[in-house]
């Protein structure tokens, strides 16, 4: 259980928990069902991360959501180490759709200014460049040796789609 | 068989040897590939970030293709998730469509619904099918054994992929394999994940998943690894050696393509296919041909 910076003594602060967190999992895309999930383990146990690490555990993390534990949950590294494979939200026997869950979880983590470094830069290059790798001169002329079809170099319509979503001035710190 | 091919972001940039050879066998069991230079990275990487951009991003791709009436052919399984998702539920959900459309008009878009997404393996397997090729086989590749790496989202999440191959019992790529004359390795960890998506959040991590991969196909005793996404071949291809290093192993393990491996059993040529520039060079392989 979680205690609260407020934790006067030893006692659990049953008060830091945010009971509406849930609520708001469900109405973000792809958190719809986290509330059907009743801890069976099947997630955790079939988790080709969690194997190897014990940091992330997919069961834990909708425990500690469902409870409210809303900072430990979005300001947590975990949440960044579902590697998307889609193996619990095939075998859940309660359609939680935990993959997805983990990315409802990461965009609310975003939103609230804790987006992990990786995925930032990803977002950034492709903003920069319509892909995750530029486009340069050099690989279209090696393209062009091996007879493929140059591409351009960049994507002005995904730049503004970005603008236009709000993530450009997310990921710049200026807020949606 | 005609259909937009989708590069995606790897692929064109750093895996040219992945799409020389799709275009080239292709070409040869007649499936033809039109180019859309407009293509942008697919949306799956802004996915955990930004779910509203992601589809926007997948939408306006799948516009691209509906403009020129033409289904699309993805090589990168991650490409194929997204895509397949967004044109699933663009065509179901009518609000969503008329909201994304909202949004695509600002750009110059506007998208109906109508474009279907395939994974190359999956046009082989589906359009064109194991027979055909098997018939269409000039140099048979019986002296090899080949494991296949199915990957993950080739087929998950199988509702949005009609079930086509089973997820948890997959055989597409073993017949795609066989179908060559080559021999479909079987190895306990087949379905595992590469560990891709996680590199850059914990790399010693993504390289364990990678490793206990490694050890078990080289246990099979197999020649290479055929895979079907680039993402998977930056694990077991690029960071092989990384791998070796690190855990004091060594695998020398050939990656190949899917169209690499059907490419050679069609006669064409092991340069016209790109196979000196794969990060692990099947030389072995190639020895036994020539």
């Amino acid at each position: 259980m979680e205690r609260g910076s407020s934790a006067e003594k030893d006692g659990v602060v049953v008060t830091v928990l945010d009971p509406k967190f849930k609520y708001e999992i469900a109405t973000e895309p792809g958190g719809e069902n986290i509330k059907y999930c009743f801890q069976c383990g099947t997630c955790t146990s079939g988790c080709p991360v969690a194997e190897l690490d014990g940091k992330y555990n997919p069961r834990r993390i909708i425990r500690m959501a469902i409870l409210g534990m809303r900072e430990r949950v979005l300001s947590s590294d975990f949440i960044w180490l579902c590697s998307t494979c889609y193996t619990c939200y095939e075998r859940c026997p309660q359609d939680v759709r935990i993959t997805e869950v983990m990315n409802a979880l990461k965009n609310m983590a975003v939103r609230a200014g804790y987006v992990h470094p990786a995925f930032r830069a990803q977002a950034e290059l492709i903003a920069a460049h319509g892909r995750l790798y530029e486009v340069d001169e050099f690989t279209n002329e090696k393209r062009a040796e091996l007879g493929l079809p140059t591409l351009p170099s960049g994507s002005p319509e995904v730049a503004e789609i970005y603008g236009m979503t709000g993530l450009a001035s997310l990921l710049s710190g200026k807020g949606a | 068989m005609k259909y937009a091919i989708f590069l995606g972001c790897t692929v064109p940039v750093r895996n040219l040897s992945y799409e020389l050879s799709a275009r080239r066998a292709a070409a040869c069991l007649g499936v033809e590939f039109v180019d859309i230079p407009e293509f942008s990275c697919c949306g799956y990487p802004t996915r955990s970030v930004h779910h509203e951009t992601s589809l926007l991003l997948a939408a306006r791709n799948l516009a691209l293709a509906e403009e020129r009436g033409l289904d699309i052919c993805t090589l990168c399984s991650a490409c194929t998730s997204v895509l397949t998702e967004a044109s699933r539920k663009l065509a179901t959900d009518e609000g969503l469509l008329e909201k994304v459309n909202r949004s695509l008009g600002a750009v110059g878009r506007r998208y109906l619904g109508k474009v279907r997404v395939k994974h190359l393996a999956r046009v082989f397997y589906e359009d064109v099918g194991p027979d055909a090729i098997k018939n269409a086989v000039k140099r048979p590749l019986d002296a090899f054994r080949i494991a296949s790496h199915y990957g993950c989202h080739y087929l998950k999440p199988s509702e949005i992929y009609d079930r086509f191959d089973h997820p948890e019992v997959p055989k597409s790529l073993d017949e795609l394999v066989t179908a060559t004359g080559a021999q479909a390795v079987d190895y306990a960890t087949k379905k595992e994940c590469c560990g891709g998506a996680i590199l850059a959040v914990d790399e010693e991590l993504a390289l364990r998943m990678a490793r206990a991969k490694l050890d078990d196909i080289k246990a099979s005793g197999a020649d290479a690894i055929n895979l079907i996404c680039p993402f998977c071949s930056v694990m077991y291809g690029a960071n092989q050696r990384k791998i070796q290093t690190k855990y004091g192993a060594k695998y020398d393990l050939p990656i190949m393509y899917y169209p690499q491996v059907l490419g050679l059993a069609l006669g064409i040529d092991a340069e016209e296919l790109g196979l000196s520039q794969n990060p692990v060079k099947p030389r072995a392989i190639l020895a036994k041909i020539s």
